[in-house]
């Protein structure tokens, strides 16, 4: 009980020192413009992959549709602050809040479908979201809805980050994540262990779409403007591609495969013909090798790093 | 319809008139069976007789078309499958249906999940509660690995075990949801004849130590006469004779059932 | 006003089905492959793409009338999906389902973007095969490019439903659908048979290609994307898996869509179609033809 709590506070000071390596050299200008960007932007798809994670990896429940919540936060929170002159944390709290609700409601019916059945549901719902806010004048329509304030930052990004890693960490070792990973395992033996399906598949549900919100009001508040270009279901791809990439499963592995692609990414953006070809190939090999991910379901933990000193010391 | 008795059941579990049709196939028709507190009771037939759809009706997984099924005076036709499980019935499974890519001991906190009382928000922020019952499932679920003999392998992944240690955790893990009446779905299959033979001890020290009811389903007449106190047969969705082991050994239709059947 | 409304509805009608029929040359190769495969093939859409522009090349350049455009098209994607199949998809034939998605994922951003690479992103006009004559039936309107494509539609229909169910190829093809394992037990080269599939599954959405680049004049490398997935949708809305279904679930869909773009407006014409998708899934989620079936417990 003690040594879980000391692990947790070992995170808190990594990242804390994390933050202040990055935060040192954003300030002494090491890092530019550009790879500020990218930081956010990792920062952003960090969330949106664990909270996937926790949907198709964790639960089993194979969602692709995960750019329409985080639309549903972009352009809720934009209103909050664009057209109702609220702040920020009112824009953070309502755009989490409305993407967990539109999940909650969309998730109950659909969670009874499994499989592929489930797959292109909630990708058709993820382009039904993104069509009809393309058809609401008061957000702009197709044009998006421009001249939101900048009020996302790397610090406001970092932390936001860590908290809802810590959530999803806490979610998992406790009796409600182990009742999504029994239903992953087997649906019909966790039922018959008294878990109640439904509730878990959609608990999982409702909190992934809930921070996928979350990332939606820090992405629409770095960049400016929500557009509805942004997410489309290859944005779902792409989010789904990073779990896949670190490991159906693995927390760490969400992070992982967040960081390596959106670095791949940036860095190829010299070469706009390359990039995405590159960006596929990368895809197609890593599967090819590595199907199971980069991490399988395993964590990477600082246990797995003092295991592989001690082994290097043995030899 | 007509007959059914609609007053509360006085036994653990009773099936009343109980019939199932399938398209037009009727899987089960107008079974009666009923177990008392703490008896060991076999449910036997040849391959197809329906003993696996009467077990997925008393279970909840599917609903009888025909007849009531009660447990502890309760109505269950009709109750999902985990509110059965939470009625106090738990079983296991012809294929074993272990989680399997889970540890062994998580296996059983899962089935432990109905009695723990910390809520979400306590189990986020990690609030005092959550440590404690932690602590206590984690030990519970190590008491229960160590009756089956399985505390060695409590980090193992489930799909590593060896069969019969598979079979041994599947009961376990039935056990952990604390039921008054247990179901076995043919935990014998698989098994070489002392396997088989342990198993039968296992079976009745379980439920002398348990203190609970024990529905055993067998195609193998000699683990059933072996162990249970009490036994019904099934042939082709009826129930054609029920008794103690003696009377059913001497039963003519038992015995053309099986012998005319499938000789084996 | 009702003769209006009448008109206007049987108007829509012709339209929907002639653009229902592409879907339904798209969705049979992506229920093909499913059958066979259990694999969301996301390089479909592209494969039709792929189709568009190699018809594109040969009227184009090559100064071909339509019947050997659309033959050359139809082989050249077939040679494509034996290839893809060939590289991408039969080494992870083991590996969890997911990584194979993710891996089609992977060839349909590699399709796209080696055609916008190799052809620019800009669109390309598809030269006029046909002399566009417009007949008229009444009020209503049927053009020729219309009449085309459901005469080609229905003729790869036929041809692909006598190969399916006629020929040793399409015998084998059913029983690896079937079970796989016991196809192999039987002697049947599985390989092959899935290598055929995505020949013959591939053919036909090149074909789709080019009477899309005929009926719209414009193609362009992600054309393919939306059609891809709205393909799948009419696959899933037949029931997965089976032909006559997929035939039957393209020209539903582009009935629908053409009718809300008549009647309501053009802009909800995608999501239309992704709504019917779900109001099926949850109604019906086997399909129109499909079987419920349950796992055994």
């Amino acid at each position: 009980m003690n040594s879980l709590r000391k692990a947790d506070l070992k995170a808190l000071i990594a990242a804390a020192v994390l933050f202040a390596i990055i935060y040192g050299l954003l300030q002494a200008d090491v890092i530019g413009a550009f790879w500020e960007l990218n930081l956010v932007l990792i920062g952003i798809n960090i969330i949106l992959a664990t909270s996937l994670n926790m949907i198709n990896g964790y639960t089993g429940q194979f969602s692709i549709g995960h750019a329409g919540f985080l639309a549903v936060g972009a352009y809720v929170g934009a209103i909050m602050t664009v057209k109702l002159g609220f702040n920020m944390v009112a824009a953070l709290l309502a755009g989490t809040a409305a993407a967990g609700l539109l999940g909650f409601l969309v998730g109950l019916p659909t969670l009874r479908l499994n499989g592929d059945y489930l797959a292109i549901a909630t990708l058709g719902l993820g382009e039904i979201i993104r069509i009809c806010i393309l058809n609401i004048d008061y957000v702009g329509g197709a044009a998006g809805l421009m001249g939101i304030p900048r009020l996302t930052s790397f610090p406001l990004v970092f932390w936001i980050m860590v908290a809802i890693l810590f959530f999803i960490k806490n979610f998992k070792n406790s009796a409600h994540g182990r009742a999504c990973l029994a239903i992953r395992e087997n649906e019909i033996a966790a039922d018959t262990m008294g878990i109640d399906t439904t509730k878990y598949k959609v608990m999982a549900f409702t909190l992934g779409a809930a921070f996928a919100g979350t990332a939606g009001v820090l992405f629409s508040h770095y960049f400016f403007i929500a557009h509805p270009a942004s997410f489309t279901f290859m944005r779902s791809f792409d989010i789904l591609t990073m779990v896949v990439l670190g490991g159906l499963g693995s927390m760490t592995g969400s992070v992982m495969g967040a960081v390596v692609l959106t670095f791949i990414s940036a860095a190829l953006a010299d070469f706009p013909q390359w990039r995405m070809i590159i960006y596929s190939l990368t895809m197609i090999i890593l599967m090819l090798y590595r199907p199971q991910g980069l991490f399988g379901s395993k964590e990477l933990s600082l246990q797995m790093f003092q295991s592989l000193k001690i082994g290097g010391k043995k030899k | 319809m007509t007959g059914t008795n609609n007053t509360a059941s006085q036994h653990l579990l009773d099936m009343q008139n109980v019939s199932i049709v399938f398209g037009g196939l009727r899987a089960v028709s107008n079974v009666n069976l009923y177990i008392d507190k703490g008896e060991l009771i076999g449910l036997i037939g040849p391959n197809g007789a329906g003993k696996t759809t009467a077990f997925n009706m008393i279970t909840g997984v599917y609903v009888p078309t025909e007849g009531d099924i009660y447990f502890d005076g309760k109505l269950v036709n009709g109750k999902k499958s985990y509110q059965v499980t939470k009625m106090g019935m738990a079983r296991t499974f012809q294929n074993i249906r272990l989680f399997s890519e889970l540890s062994v001991i998580d296996n059983v906190k899962i089935a432990m999940n109905m009695h723990i009382r910390y809520n979400l928000p306590e189990a986020i922020l990690r609030v005092k509660k959550y440590f404690t019952q932690e602590a206590e499932v984690t030990k519970r679920a190590l008491d229960l690995l160590k009756l089956f003999h399985l505390e060695q392998h409590a980090d193992d992944m489930a799909k590593n075990l060896p069969y019969g240690a598979q079979r041994r955790l599947e009961i376990a893990r039935a056990l952990a949801t604390e039921p008054k009446l247990l179901l076995l779905d043919e935990p014998a299959a698989g098994m070489n004849p002392q396997e088989t033979k342990e198993l039968m001890e296992m079976i009745r020290w379980i439920r002398d130590n348990f203190h609970i009811a024990i529905l055993l389903i067998e195609h193998d007449m000699g683990l059933v006469m072996g162990v249970c106190e009490r036994i019904y047969v099934l042939e082709y969705g009826f129930c054609i004779a029920s008794g103690t082991p003696e009377e059913i050994k001497h039963n003519k239709r038992v015995i053309k059932a099986y012998l005319g059947g499938e000789a084996s | 006003m009702d003769s209006g409304f009448m008109h206007q509805f049987v108007q829509q009608l012709i339209n929907g089905v002639s653009l229902g029929s592409i879907y339904a040359l798209i969705a049979l190769g992506y229920t093909m492959i499913y059958g066979i495969l259990k694999l969301i093939n996301f390089a479909h859409g592209d494969v039709y793409m792929l189709g568009a522009y190699i018809g594109f090349f040969c009227t184009s350049m090559l100064k071909l009338s339509f019947l050997p455009s659309i033959l050359v098209a139809m082989a050249g994607t077939a040679l494509a999906g034996m290839i893809i199949e060939r590289v991408a998809y039969r080494p992870m034939r083991n590996a969890p389902r997911i990584a194979i998605l993710i891996t089609a994922i992977g060839v349909s951003f590699f399709l796209e973007n080696a055609m916008i690479l190799f052809a620019s992103p800009q669109p390309r006009t598809f030269p006029a095969v046909f002399t566009a004559t417009v007949y008229h039936f009444g009020a209503l309107v049927i053009n020729s490019q219309q009449i085309v494509i459901l005469v080609s539609a229905i003729v790869l229909m036929i041809a692909l439903t006598y190969i399916v169910n006629y020929t040793k190829i399409g015998k084998a093809m059913r029983a690896v659908s079937f079970d796989a394992d016991a196809a192999r037990l039987m002697g049947i080269n599985i390989d092959f048979v899935i290598s055929m599939t995505f020949a013959l599954g591939s053919a036909l959405a090149g074909a789709g290609g080019v009477l899309v680049g005929i009926y719209y004049n414009s193609i362009e490398p992600l054309m393919g994307m939306v059609p891809g997935i709205k393909a799948f949708v009419a696959a899933v809305l037949g029931g997965i898996g089976i032909i006559p279904g997929a035939m039957m679930g393209g020209i539903i869909l582009g009935v629908v869509e053409a009718l809300v773009s008549g009647f309501l407006s053009s802009t909800f014409r995608d999501a239309a179609a992704f709504a019917i998708l779900i109001i099926i899934l949850l109604y019906k989620p086997q399909g129109l033809l499909g079987k419920n079936v349950r796992e055994k417990v």
